[in-house]
């Protein structure tokens, strides 16, 4: 066991002897180690922060054919820097009327929320993170924590947009959580854990290839989950103003920001650990931790260049279509994936490794075809609805 | 004092605060968001029992959804949010002195209980709670029925929050 | 030893930090209130009545479908971990778990209760 091959053992170690040398508790000292590296990796994420602050605000110049940040520092790499030491600097005003202790909580558990996702991200096979038998699960349990820092903010404000946003943007997050949570038993059927890690060593295939569908199911859901284009009700520019965060300023402002920024990025990582191996790359991981922890932000990056890509694509959706989108459409399509995903699991379990993967990869195309096939038509009708309604009202009576 | 029995004062005093701010705080949201933190207290004490599955379902379930929901129903329902009438009534020196009498009349009883005293069991490692909840709620021999009569209750609980929506229209 | 002592110890950090960054702001920035800066913003236009709006009832029931189905889900979980060893009758319970709540769906959906009006 060195450094190189084991880096956090071997830190924790040296630390706890350290500290049971100044007449610590073996316990006590243990416990402030694992207080101090929870610290450490938060500090760590934070900073990964600043940087996607940058990171995003240049891939979204790209995708509108701008430059983005480039006065600031070399490819305007300094800029993030200098946004945090302006909302350091600057007035953190809250409204008349408000309702003080709600609202300067709510953006703290909306940071928390995300920050204690990483509780369960593996890193490295040897650094596994809280090694819970629940794993997916506390996703989710996370995400309700955020959908009450939303509400929280949007009641406490003492502003009407920011009820309304939200309010929709809660409404929305909780509808999209059932395709969510169902989409998280796909991986948790194949993997026949709930463990993050496990999911990940048991992944010799994507899950991706296996079950495409489940993972593109995933990846809506988490989109709205985060609140981003086509789903960013709650923002809502140009009708809520801002939505939910609208009477936020200075780094209370910031700690939504920056939460949103790197809740993207958490859930690019995630949709890489259970569709796309975590990290693990052909064996890559085993050479060097730091080598699987570097396939794991290279992973969770492409993930999160895919939400942008997305977010900056996409229009925005109104919010009766979202939800009738979710209840009439993803919520039934996700309960068949998994029940058909279930039964050719059961059926193919004495099957050959490619026959598995083939009947699987077939099955979820025949699924999406199908439902695809419905949605079209189901659309068509709409059509034709709305423009029988228009050409009624331009009758003459 | 072992450090996981004063985890667990700690823990248990701050549920108990919670629930109490519930039932005396004037502010209905407030009221809400006071029960959201009861209700985590709740789970930390599953976590601590090693029941990880039941503490996760308890903030999916009980924070993620229901308060949730408690807080959609008081701002759909009321436009003053604050209680302007009397916290307590009348009769509030009997409920104290019943509540009072039931916890010393439980704590009497349990104190002769041989589980009382003892420390939660440590599991063997590899012990694989929720795959075993999963094997009972399917096995035939075991609760596989409950299992089924369990999504009927989740139907007529839907059917019913359905038809009260539609009569009010 | 436990493993949820260290979720407790993230969510402890994961507190800390956030109001650590705020209270910072807090330190450094500056306070001079006054009633106008104060007010709430209300699109180029004085605040009128109260930020109390009635809601629509939709929203309480979208709030109860999810519920149910949250809950659903949730008691498949164990069913989903369990899933490749039990073999097809317990695919079939599935099948017949979920069937009886997408049945309620359907009714919903049928009466419109689904609908964002």
């Amino acid at each position: 066991m060195n450094f190189l091959n084991d880096p956090l053992k071997v830190a924790a170690a040296w630390l706890e002897g350290i500290f049971t040398g100044w007449g610590m508790d073996a316990v006590a000292a243990h416990v402030l180690v694992v207080f101090l590296g929870v610290f450490l990796l938060i500090a760590i994420l934070m900073v990964l922060d600043i940087f996607l602050v940058w990171v995003e605000r240049k891939v979204v110049a790209r995708f509108q054919d701008r430059l983005g940040p480039n006065r600031v520092g070399p490819f305007g790499l300094i800029q993030p820097f200098a946004d945090i030491i302006k909302l350091i600097i600057k007035e953190d005003t809250t409204p008349e009327g408000a309702d003080k202790v709600v609202y300067n909580l709510a953006p703290i558990l909306s940071m928390a929320s995300v920050l204690i996702l990483w509780a369960v991200v593996p890193l490295a096979p040897v650094m596994l993170g809280v090694d819970l038998n629940v794993g997916v699960l506390f996703l989710i349990a996370a995400g309700a924590i955020g959908t009450l820092s939303i509400i929280m903010a949007g009641w406490s404000s003492n502003n009407k947009f920011a009820l309304i946003g939200g309010f929709r943007q809660v409404a929305v997050m909780v509808a999209f959580e059932i395709p969510m949570l169902t989409m998280l038993m796909i991986p948790t059927i194949f993997a026949g854990s709930m463990n993050m890690n496990d999911i990940i060593e048991s992944q010799n295939i994507w899950y991706f290839i296996i079950s495409p569908l489940g993972a593109l199911i995933f990846l809506v859901a988490a989109i709205a989950e985060l609140g981003r284009a086509p789903f960013d009700l709650a923002e809502g520019e140009s009708e809520l103003v801002a939505g939910f965060n609208i009477e936020y300023s200075g780094m209370k402002f910031g700690m939504f920001y920056a939460g949103e920024l790197l809740h993207a990025f958490t859930f690019g990582g995630f949709w890489s650990i259970l569709f796309f191996g975590g990290y693990r790359f052909f064996g890559l991981e085993q050479v060097s931790p730091f080598l699987a922890i570097l396939i794991l932000v290279i992973k969770a990056m492409v993930g999160y260049w895919v939400i942008m890509w997305i977010r900056y694509t996409m229009m925005r959706i109104r919010i009766d279509q979202m939800l009738a989108f979710n209840w009439k459409f993803l919520t039934p399509l996700s309960f068949v994936l998994v029940l058909v995903t279930a039964l050719m699991n059961a059926l193919l379990s004495g099957a050959d490794a490619w026959l598995y993967i083939l009947g699987m990869f077939l099955s979820n195309v025949i699924v999406g075809w199908v439902a695809l096939e419905i949605a079209r038509s189901v659309a068509q009708k709409e059509r034709e609805r709305v423009e029988g309604a228009k050409a009624v009202e331009a009758a003459p009576h | 004092m072992t450090a996981e029995q004063i985890i667990f004062l700690i823990v248990a005093l701050f549920t108990l605060g919670s629930a109490l701010m519930v039932v005396t705080t004037g502010n209905l949201v407030h009221a809400a968001l006071w029960l959201v933190s009861t209700l985590f207290g709740v789970a930390v004490i599953y976590a601590l029992l090693n029941a990880g599955f039941i503490a996760v379902v308890q903030v999916v379930v009980y924070i993620g959804a229901i308060a949730i929901l408690f807080i959609f129903a008081v701002m759909l329902t009321r436009k003053d949010l604050r209680d302007q009438g009397p916290q307590m009534n009348s009769n509030w020196w009997l409920g104290a002195i019943l509540a009072v009498l039931v916890f010393a009349g439980l704590a009497f009883m349990l104190q002769g209980w041989s589980g009382f005293s003892k420390t939660a069991a440590v599991l063997p490692s590899g012990f694989d709670a929720v795959g075993l909840l999963g094997e009972q709620l399917t096995s035939p021999n075991a609760y596989v029925l409950p299992f089924e009569v369990a999504s009927v209750l989740l139907l007529a609980a839907l059917v019913g929050a359905v038809y009260v929506a539609f009569n009010k229209k | 030893m436990n493993e949820w002592l260290y979720v407790a110890l993230f969510i402890v950090v994961g507190l800390i930090i956030p109001t650590g960054a705020i209270a910072a702001g807090f330190i450094f920035g500056p306070k001079k209130p006054n009633p106008v800066k104060q007010s709430t913003y209300e699109c180029g236009i004085e605040p009128v009545g109260e930020a109390w709006i009635q809601f629509k009832a939709q929203y309480y029931i979208f709030a109860l479908v999810f519920l149910v189905f949250d809950v659903e889900a949730v008691f498949l979980f164990p069913w989903a971990v369990k899933i490749g060893q039990l073999g097809l009758y317990a695919v079939v319970e599935g099948i017949i778990f979920v069937a009886i709540l997408v049945a309620g769906l359907v009714y919903t959906w049928r009466k419109g209760m689904l609908e964002w009006v």
